[in-house]
């Protein structure tokens, strides 16, 4: 099952996902040692790319958790089909049914909701499990979680203990809004993942965006690292470069030389907040402009 | 920190473990003996690996990937580093270690933290060149006469009284500057400890009023799915909220370094806090100082904080507050705290109509005013006259002691 080194970077790229060299060893690794990946890096640096990427080099299904403040266990876990139940319960009851029954009958599979955790332990193949933004959860669900990742294993109280039928392959990532604990990191595998460089990402740009030549792709990969330096609020990211790359493709443009104009104004596709349009003025985006194309 | 004591011992057993090596035969004697030397420098940089890191690494050598020395580096690269400041010095530990050979284990690299340091990643722990913050110049005023400013002793006195000694002192008189990072450090833990406190009240405080289905059904089959006996859930408050505003123009210089201390702890301490920081100007600095590394953060913000001398715009910030930002960061459970003595350059009026507008928005508006420790301080400065009908409360913060006092008026909001 478990795949060669070399076949995943190979596959990686097969399935669209242009990889830097470390994280097909990082992926390789999670099989080798049944372990979960620790993704962190910036917004937008595609950490969430690296799980669907998983997904398809194992042709496995993509189970994805978004976490988020006030995330408990019945939202990712299980929970109780309600409405069902309370029909159930009148149901049987006027058929005259005793109430042992009706609970051992209310509380049985038919009932259950899964939700991604519950649903990722109980395939038959081993899905690839992405828990998305982890350190917005809160710290008691981080705990939790935990104990899921060692044991694999979760108990519902009315139904028993349920064990994972195949170990998922499990990704998690985190933006560093908070500090993550000791435990989970310990747990976990780590890889940080920065900004693609230049070549990278107009790799990602050719391979992405149907309709843009290399020297086009060269040219935004480098604007983009440019005004990625300048002092900005939100730092655009990997989607933001496809999306600027798909705008000035759909413009016909094959040059950035070409009409500088149409650069500043598209640049909105890369510039998310007021303050930091206002910082990359005409000007800058003219002088940002000489520097790399 | 407590964890680094308990982690001691399962740390030898790793070693120990590991020398014994029973798991893995195939693996020559030497490279085991190795691996374990290249465990050790790591934790003595300060690296969290402990007896499972160990075994997997072992695993990894075994592999057929060891083979590949290429792929070594990245694999080990991710089983032992746990954060981004492991993942930024692997490669020159690696390097040092595996391709320099007449590294010694115990060897600490230069320049990297001690086998006790944990990687100082608070702001209380690690030490900011004083210049760097910014620390008073005496280019600005002092109305009330240059004495007060200058070392009266009081804050050198040894012993455990120096603490509380600090905490009552006024800002403007501790220039020491083994006094300044203790000052500093307790700003920090002053703000976490406000936090866990807060966070702790609201858990006890209210029973909620949301139905937990799952139990209510669960207690309710016998009366036949008629929901008689009700589980109620409680229900989670949602944190207070801190939006801190700081004064930094020439005026405050003095207090500036000690509340950008105080800035990055709540920041670091409260998840729900934004900080910003104006003097003719406003500017976001929450990102700033969410930077890991500490020194930068501090730095970066110093930069930023630096008054021009111009004076102070209050009114003209809080517009751009409530323009820009306060949309997004005010909800109905937010404080506002200004920091800032309230002498204003710019028009009293449009300060008032500003402060009116915030009023409407949150839930409380604290202004703290360091001047309010002086003595004989009445608030006569024009703009501070015409934000006073707006503010819930008005309350000094020139010692630490004044700050420590809000914290009980926090948990009541």
């Amino acid at each position: 099952m478990s795949l060669k080194r070399e076949e995943i970077a190979d596959k990686l790229a097969a399935v669209g996902y242009v990889a830097d060299h470390d994280i097909a060893t990082a992926l390789w690794l999670m099989d080798l040692l049944k372990r979960p990946l620790l993704l962190e890096g910036e917004a937008g640096v595609g950490k969430t790319e690296v799980g669907k990427a998983l997904a398809a080099v194992h042709g496995a299904e993509l189970i994805r958790l978004q976490c988020y403040e006030g995330l408990d266990q019945n939202a990712a876990l299980y929970e109780w089909n309600y409405q069902r139940q309370l029909l159930a319960i009148k149901a049987r009851e006027t058929i005259g049914e005793n109430a042992e029954a009706i609970e051992e009958h209310i509380f049985s599979e038919k009932y259950l909701l899964e939700r991604p955790l519950l649903a990722a332990i109980r395939r038959d193949q081993p899905p690839v499990l992405l828990i998305d933004e982890v350190d917005r959860a809160d710290e008691e669900f981080e705990a939790f979680l935990l104990e899921l990742l060692s044991d694999f294993q979760v108990s519902i109280p009315e139904l028993g203990t349920i064990k994972a039928t195949a170990i998922p392959r499990v990704v998690l990532t985190s933006n560093g809004t908070r500090e993550l604990s000791d435990a989970l990191r310990r747990r976990c595998l780590y890889h940080y993942i920065d900004f693609p460089d230049v070549d990278r990402e107009a790799k990602i740009i050719l391979t992405r965006v149907p309709g843009v030549d290399t020297t086009l792709a060269l040219q935004i990969a480098r604007m983009v690292a440019a005004v990625r330096k300048e002092d900005l609020r939100k730092v655009p990211g990997v989607a933001e470069t496809l999306d600027w790359a798909a705008t000035l493709s759909g413009l016909e443009m094959h040059d950035l030389r070409q009409e500088p104009e149409a650069i500043y104004e598209t640049m909105i596709c890369l510039l998310k907040t007021q303050e930091d349009r206002a910082r990359v003025t005409r000007e800058v985006s003219a002088l940002l402009l000489g520097k790399v194309a | 920190m407590t964890g680094n004591l308990q982690e001691v011992p399962r740390r030898e057993r790793a070693d120990r473990h590991s020398r014994n090596g029973e798991r893995s035969e195939s693996l020559g004697a030497a490279a085991r003996r190795r691996l374990t030397g290249f465990s050790r420098t790591l934790r003595d940089n300060g690296f969290h690996i402990g007896l499972s890191e160990t075994r997997d690494a072992l695993a990894v050598l075994t592999s057929p990937a060891a083979k590949q020395p290429i792929s070594l580096k990245p694999a080990l690269r991710a089983l032992f580093c746990a954060t981004h400041s492991d993942w930024v010095r692997f490669d020159e530990i690696f390097d040092t270690f595996w391709i320099g050979r007449d590294m010694r284990q115990r060897q600490v690299l230069s320049g990297m933290p001690g086998v006790s340091h944990a990687p100082a990643r608070r702001l209380a722990e690690a030490h900011v060149p004083q210049e760097a913050l910014g620390l008073p110049d005496d280019t600005e005023r002092r109305n009330d006469g240059g004495a007060e400013t200058s070392a009266d002793g009081r804050g050198r006195r040894e012993g455990a009284s120096r603490t509380e000694l600090l905490t009552a002192t006024d800002l403007r008189h501790i220039v020491d500057p083994d006094d300044i990072a203790a000052t500093n450090a307790l700003a920090a833990r002053l703000a976490r400890v406000m936090r866990v406190r807060l966070v702790r009240r609201e858990q006890i405080r209210k029973r909620g009023r949301r139905l937990d289905l799952r139990r209510t059904i669960h207690r309710n089959i016998s009366h036949g799915g008629t929901l008689l006996d009700l589980a109620w859930r409680q229900r989670k408050i949602k944190p207070l909220r801190l939006v801190v505003l700081l004064d930094t123009s020439g005026s405050m210089s003095l207090y500036t370094a000690f509340f950008v201390r105080f800035l990055h702890g709540v920041v670091d301490a409260f998840r729900e806090a934004e900080a910003f920081v104006f003097h003719t100007r406003l500017a976001h600095v929450s990102p700033s100082l969410r930077d890991r590394d500490v020194t930068r953060a501090v730095e970066k913000l110093s930069l930023m904080a630096q008054g021009i001398g111009g004076g102070t715009r209050i009114g003209d910030s809080l517009a751009a507050f409530n323009r820009w930002h306060a949309r997004r960061v005010i909800n109905s459970r937010t404080a506002v705290m200004i920091v800032s003595d309230g002498y204003d350059t710019g028009e009293p009026n449009e300060l008032g109509e500003e402060m009116r507008r915030l009023r409407r928005r949150c839930k409380r508006i604290i202004w703290l005013n360091p001047l309010i420790g002086w003595r004989d301080y009445s608030p006569r400065a024009r703009g501070m006259q015409a934000a006073l009908p707006y503010i819930d409360l008005f309350a000094p913060a020139h010692n630490l002691a004044s700050l420590a006092a809000l914290e009980p008026y926090l948990a009541r909001v």
